[in-house]
């Protein structure tokens, strides 16, 4: 005798696995496209794209490097300036604040991400800019000059202002995922720390250890973000292709020069020029997030959670 | 004896929720009192008045005054940092770091300051370890993860863990609720085995555990502290008529 209800079941695991699949075709069907249309490059300047460091249209000249090194380095200086500030928020409204005063900040927060990414771009190139022009710049330059990160000539434009806004961009989300984060951790582990006698400080140091591979994730989402954010980047960094130590100086980023040359560029070459980088940034994107799930299986480990 | 503990006239509120109502009893010093009732009796309430963790409860109120060694721990401007460390607490789930199982006791030994040196150091886990009755199981695995070990072991690590930052007290929330009856009676030994150097006080639904335990126990109702006696007294002949229906299985 038939099971009651066999044949609807089987529809239902037919409907949720054409769902689950559907993402990997859709991830496929991309890169298969792009690396159709990206053949003529690929063909003609091979392996030797990824290393050339001019990108000259006319001459059909076309080396990604200063577009890697630019998205690279925009996207850590955002890292470097976003985490400790998001880890501070978020710390702060889980372990310290009192309630009255979590849910506006909370809020805030929130407020920040709804903000579209061409606004912060303005207010990049009006409020940003000039400050880093008058004020940052030179006072970096003041105390730090010897190093050559911040050497040269402070236009406002450029690396660092890029990062910035790019920090900006990505603290809601990072803030909001270790958050969530730090709210999952059981009361139970701060109670067990405060019961031996540990400060604030120290039972915070254990919260943040039993969240560490889900900061590590939040990290890592905002790193994605950054890598992939493109108008507001193209607003202030100054779309030249050049890689300088100084972080004064105009770069590019990958997403930024698609933003920015894709409707100009009418001619085969140029067009599959911007596809390759285009997949360069695709596969980027995975090798970040394939390390940093490595990073959160190691970390999970050794806390001896499943991963 | 001495007193270690002398609670007098104390009162806990959530917020406009009065929880415990004029509550006064004293504790000799290395004995262990069972707290006995019904759920939501009040008895973890009260046991966590004793060591101020319900401090971190915004809207809890105490009023009353609990003395331990003769001090009142809700004076203005006590230490509540060396109080949690005087008065060490395990709790009702095992509650591991996610660190190795070293790392696990050595943590409150380190937040403190109290070893000298590395040696020291290992010197006070194993000691705690062997006070705790683990040490022979996880001698060979230190370097492992809290994890891997069973819900009792994991019960006596976290008794480790408190015993070793040097405790005079030790309260306990309903220790053996989520063990089997051996892990059970592995920490009820433990009980009464660290009775020698300890004064504990432990929460306990089980009437048995309480007999088996205890030098006194407590029977709270609704808040209140309906009898305090010698445990003997207490089991075979109360003074008070709820107390008889409750230990015999009458209510509750």
């Amino acid at each position: 005798m038939a099971q009651t209800g066999a044949l609807g079941d089987k529809i239902f695991r037919a409907v949720l696995l054409l769902a689950a699949t559907s993402i990997l075709l859709i991830v496929a069907g991309i890169f298969v496209m792009m690396v159709q249309n990206a053949m003529p490059t690929i063909g003609r300047f091979g392996i030797g794209f990824l290393f050339g460091s001019e990108w000259k249209p006319a001459q059909e000249e076309f080396g990604a490097l200063p577009f890697i090194y630019g998205t690279l380095v925009s996207s850590v200086l955002a890292l470097i300036i976003s985490v400790p500030i998001s880890l501070g928020i978020a710390i702060f409204l889980v372990e310290q604040a009192p309630k009255g005063i979590a849910k506006p900040i909370a809020f805030m927060v929130e407020l920040l991400a709804a903000i579209p990414s061409v606004v912060y771009g303005l207010w990049g190139i009006f409020v940003l800019a000039p400050f880093i022009r008058e004020y940052l710049g030179p006072v970096l330059q003041g105390y730090l000059g010897f190093i050559p990160l911040f050497q040269g000539r402070v236009t406002g434009i450029g690396m660092l202002t890029g990062g910035i806004i790019l920090a900006l961009m990505i603290t809601p989300i990072i803030t909001a995922v270790v958050r969530d984060v730090l709210e999952a951790v059981p009361t139970t582990q701060r109670e067990a720390a405060l019961a031996l006698g540990a400060t604030k400080w120290e039972t915070t140091t254990i919260v943040l250890g039993n969240a560490a591979s889900g900061i590590a994730g939040a990290v890592v989402l905002g790193l994605g973000r950054a890598i992939g954010e493109t108008m507001a980047v193209t607003m202030v960094i100054g779309n030249s292709p050049q890689i300088s130590a100084s972080l004064f100086e105009p770069a590019n980023t990958i997403a930024s020069l698609l933003a920015a040359n894709f409707a100009e560029a009418t001619d085969r070459t140029y067009l599959s020029a911007l596809i390759e980088i285009g997949l360069v940034l695709f596969l980027v994107t995975f090798v970040v997030n394939a390390f940093a799930k490595i990073l959160v299986m190691g970390v999970a480990s050794r806390n001896g959670k499943a991963a | 004896m001495e007193n270690k503990i002398r609670v007098s006239n104390l009162n806990f509120f959530y917020g406009k929720a009065q929880a415990l109502y004029d509550i006064s009893l004293e504790v000799p010093e290395r004995e262990v009192i069972a707290f006995i009732g019904p759920s939501g009796c009040g008895k973890s309430t009260f046991l966590r008045t004793l060591n101020r963790m319900n401090d971190t409860i915004p809207i809890a109120r105490v009023a009353g005054d609990v003395i331990i060694d003769g001090e009142n721990i809700y004076a203005p401007g006590t230490d509540v940092v060396a109080l949690r460390r005087k008065v060490g607490m395990v709790f009702q789930k095992s509650n591991p770091f996610p660190k190795s199982i070293f790392e696990n006791v050595a943590y409150g030994i380190r937040i403190n300051g109290i070893h000298t040196s590395k040696t020291d150091l290992n010197e006070r886990v194993e000691k705690a370890l062997h006070d705790a009755a683990l040490w022979n199981e996880v001698k060979d695995r230190l370097n492992t993860s809290a994890f891997g070990l069973s819900g009792g072991q994991q019960q006596r690590l976290c008794i480790a863990r408190a015993l070793a930052v040097q405790p005079e007290v030790i309260l306990m929330d309903e220790p053996a609720s989520a063990l089997d009856p051996i892990a059970t009676q592995k920490i009820e030994e433990l009980v009464v085995e660290l009775k020698r150097d300890y004064t504990i006080v432990i929460v306990t639904h089980n009437m048995h555990q309480a007999s088996r335990v205890s030098d006194r126990t407590a029977f709270f109702m609704l808040g209140k502290l309906i009898e305090y006696n010698k445990t003997e007294k207490m089991f075979q002949n109360p003074d008070d008529r709820m107390t008889e229906d409750y230990i015999t299985g009458r209510f509750g």
